[in-house]
């Protein structure tokens, strides 16, 4: 006998559901390690076609299986079905709209991805036959920033991002500041001038869930700081 | 209903090629950048271990060796003034990338590190050099952020998760296609002067592939189906060292910072298959040597697989530049690269044939004459620059390469351009195919059809191949052709983010390359790089020193020689 799991799966069609309801598909565990997104396969290919959601690399590494699992956000492809408690609820991420079952809208939270300017800032020009030059020191800097996959885990984790339309929330910021952070970026001033805003750093309250939601591990609260302490620093 | 869109340009795909090509075009032409997945999401992001280019940081070197390197490495079936175009062209580029942004790894010097990579080699073959430029195992996906943030600034018009469902040909001038908006479910049709091609591989041809769901090809498919030719579809790489079982790829960055394999008997086996750079020998020889390894009886425990033991590089060196593939490790397996070995078999990672091209991007037809209004560059093409086997870290700076040549090239060819009528009710195939799809209420799923044709094609066209095994595949996946038309019903018949659909639409395209793909590894009686008869086990230099073009014709498919370009290295035999 196979093992099997239950899923608990989030549907919703706006087209003729007048609600979202929850649906209870059994997933066999064929082989050890098998992730949540393997089981979601499973359903949408074997039992229920009709089950939407986005998925791609399946490695962590693209950031488009984002989802609420037992309540925390993660990426599918990398959470362990035999880690989680059944049944296993799965949602899309808090916040956004839904498009269809777990696709959710990312309109809003790409806008405010460009709202920082995510791209070098330069005004002296580099060297024309050859690399700027930037000591290891220099880029460790950029370590535990420049990783981010865009996967909106943290940002749709964060109770002020739910509450304030407008908060630019932890992605955007941890984006803005790997620039910042990059001794080779002289955007530092207009970044700085759109963040320090009460919907740009001065909306995180230090909850923290971002830190615990990022599947990278890493900590879009400490950049938010350094961000809080660079326009400081910046007045004065 | 559709809705309809002008442009200068459509560029399908926003991987590296995509994006390089529209960074290289904005302010000059209108663009539209049409995307399956949202950019940043795109297959060139999965890319581990590094761009390859000679920039002599670490030890001296040279764009020369690199391009013997290139041609040695395709077996040499790769066309030399195209490698001379890259090789040369990739110090340039790597460069330019630094100054976009890219946060690649530094010597204490402040220059960009370099790491030794397989068949990257000083001298013609004497030793491995350090060429890999790279940002710790995270080169493809620090590189795609980097261009598309430079799309943003320079505000290019992005259509996010549309896949390409048609090219709109008329009087054999390419001017425009028809693409599917999964939010809507809408079709929206494209007109232009110009459309590009930069759609990625089609990995999920195979059952164990490093490639991602999106890497069905779809844009590859669609010239084959207008009747232009595909070239070289027989030379399928399949990387060494993919985690066994999943495929999931542990980068040949492991063995370019000093990991080895190992076999049941915990020898060093490389050291008999290539003496000289043992690890670090080009793929495809790795490959087979895994497999005569296992076939031997010589894989862990008798089984189909072997070791590739990084435990002797240390913790902080694995945290440091294989950040990424040891928690691959640590997830996918439990194991700690540090403490145990990783059990690896050969995974399907790379497509070196494709649409043919010539060094600007323009597609080519049978005769090698440019197809009016198509380009097409990036693992989708072939220029030939990979020839019969690809190196490691020569994919990305192909990416960047002719992206941004096709770029150029469009820059400076479309504003004298007209725009071609559209063909009448230009969606009306496609919503007839989609149509017929959605009236099924019973039959097969996508899904059963995809994972026969995915047994069956690394079953017989893996990485040794004979005549029987692929006469046997064909049959098969022609059965599964007429049973994709006649049979596949869908759960969801609704217009909102149909992945349903989506899977039977790229089922068509999977399809229609294994057949390519066997019809070309047929016709080739030798063994030439990536491509391994075991009833034809050697290169036949006199016969088959050509590229394939397999193309269709009427109901059948044509194949067709198209000769090599040779200029600086002669064939010799290929010894590592």
């Amino acid at each position: 006998m196979v093992k099997t799991v239950t899923f608990s799966v989030f549907r919703y069609d706006p087209e003729k559901d007048t609600r979202p309801y929850y649906k209870d598909y059994r997933v066999e565990l064929r082989r050890p390690g098998m992730m949540v997104l393997d089981g979601l396969n499973q359903i949408r290919w074997e039992q229920d076609g009709t089950l939407a959601f986005r998925r791609s690399c399946r490695e962590g590494v693209c950031g488009s299986d984002g989802l609420n699992i037992n309540g925390v956000n993660m990426l599918a492809c990398i959470t362990h079905i035999e880690e989680l408690k059944e049944p296993i609820v799965v949602q899309p991420l808090p916040s956004m709209p839904v498009i269809k079952d777990l696709v959710v809208d990312f309109t809003d939270f790409y806008a405010k991805y460009y709202l920082v300017k995510p791209y070098l800032i330069t005004k002296t020009p580099p060297p024309s036959d050859r690399e700027r030059l930037q000591s290891p020191e220099d880029r460790k800097k950029l370590d535990g920033l420049y990783e981010c996959i865009l996967c909106a885990c943290c940002s749709t984790s964060c109770p002020s991002f739910w509450a304030d339309p407008n908060y630019l929330g932890p992605a955007a910021l941890l984006k803005a500041w790997r620039f910042i952070a990059d001794t080779r970026d002289e955007g530092a001033d207009e970044r700085l001038e759109i963040i320090n805003d009460r919907d740009g750093a001065w909306r995180c309250h230090t909850i923290l869930n971002c830190v615990e939601a990022c599947p990278k591990q890493l900590n879009p609260t400490e950049a938010i700081a350094e961000l809080k302490k660079a326009i400081i620093h910046r007045k004065f | 209903m559709s809705e309809k869109h002008t442009h200068d340009v459509v560029i399908v795909g926003s991987g590296l090629a995509g994006l390089r090509a529209a960074v290289e075009t904005a302010g000059r032409l209108d663009v539209a950048l049409i995307s399956k997945v949202f950019p940043t999401r795109s297959h060139s992001g999965a890319a581990q271990g590094g761009i390859a280019a000679a920039l002599g940081n670490e030890e001296p070197d040279s764009w020369e060796w690199h391009m013997f390197d290139t041609v040695k490495g395709g077996d040499y079936l790769t066309d030399q003034d195209a490698a001379e175009v890259l090789t040369r062209d990739a110090v340039r580029a790597v460069y330019e990338l630094e100054h976009m942004g890219v946060p690649f790894n530094r010597n204490p010097n402040g220059t960009i590190a370099q790491r030794a990579f397989g068949g990257h080699t000083r001298n013609f073959g004497e030793a491995p050099v350090k060429r890999a430029c790279y940002a710790a195992d995270r080169t493809g996906r620090v590189i795609l952020d980097t261009l598309y943030g430079q799309c943003v600034q320079r505000g290019i018009h992005v259509y996010p998760e549309l896949s390409v469902v048609d090219l709109l040909v008329r009087d054999g001038v390419v001017c425009g296609v028809v693409a599917l908006d999964w939010a809507t479910g809408a079709l929206h049709v494209f007109h232009a002067k110009a459309v590009m091609l930069a759609t990625g591989g089609f990995g999920k041809v195979f059952k164990t592939t490093s490639n991602c769901f999106a890497n069905t090809g779809d844009g590859a498919a669609l010239v084959f189906r207008h009747g232009f030719p595909l070239q070289d579809m027989e030379f399928v790489q399949f990387h060494p060292t993919g985690i066994y079982g999943l495929g999931v790829l542990i980068s040949e960055a492991a063995r370019g910072e000093g990991g080895i394999l190992r076999n049941r008997l915990g020898e060093r086996f490389m050291e008999r298959y290539a003496p000289t750079i043992k690890d670090l020998a080009a793929r495809d020889v790795v490959s087979r040597a895994i497999m005569s390894e296992i076939r031997a009886g010589r894989g862990i425990d008798g089984r189909d697989f072997v070791y590739l033991d990084l435990t002797h590089l240390g913790k902080e060196r694995l945290a440091e530049r294989l950040s990424d593939i040891s928690s691959f490790v640590r997830i996918y397996l439990g194991i700690d690269p540090a403490e145990a070995p990783i059990p690896v078999q050969p995974t399907c990672h790379y497509m070196m044939g494709g649409i043919p091209t010539d060094v600007d991007g323009r597609a080519l037809d049978v005769q090698g004459r440019p197809i009016a209004g198509l380009y097409a560059a990036g693992e989708c093409a072939c220029v030939s620059v990979h020839g019969a086997n690809r190196l490691g870290c020569n994919s990305l700076l192909d990416l960047v390469v002719f992206g941004r040549r096709a770029g150029r090239h469009m820059a400076a060819q479309v504003p004298s351009m007209d725009l071609t009528p559209l063909p009448s009710q230009a969606e009306a195939p496609v919503r007839e195919r989609m149509e017929k799809i959605k009236e099924r209420t019973t039959g097969v799923r996508p899904a059963v059809l995809r994972e026969r044709m995915q047994q069956e094609m690394m079953e017989r066209c893996g990485v040794y191949r004979t005549r029987e095994g692929l006469d046997k595949a064909l049959e098969t996946v022609r059965g599964l052709q007429e049973e994709c038309r006649r049979n596949v019903f869908l759960d969801y018949r609704g217009e909102r983010y149909n992945t349903d659909l989506m899977e039977a639409l790229e089922l068509e395209s999977l399809l229609t390359l294994a057949e390519v793909i066997l019809v070309s590894a047929a016709s080739r009686r030798e063994s030439r790089g990536a491509h391994s008869r075991e009833d034809y086990p050697d290169r036949d230099d006199q016969n088959f020193l050509h590229h394939s073009l397999v193309y269709r014709d009427g109901d059948k498919i044509g194949v067709a020689a198209k000769p090599v370009s040779i200029t600086r290295f002669e064939p010799k035999p290929r010894v590592y």
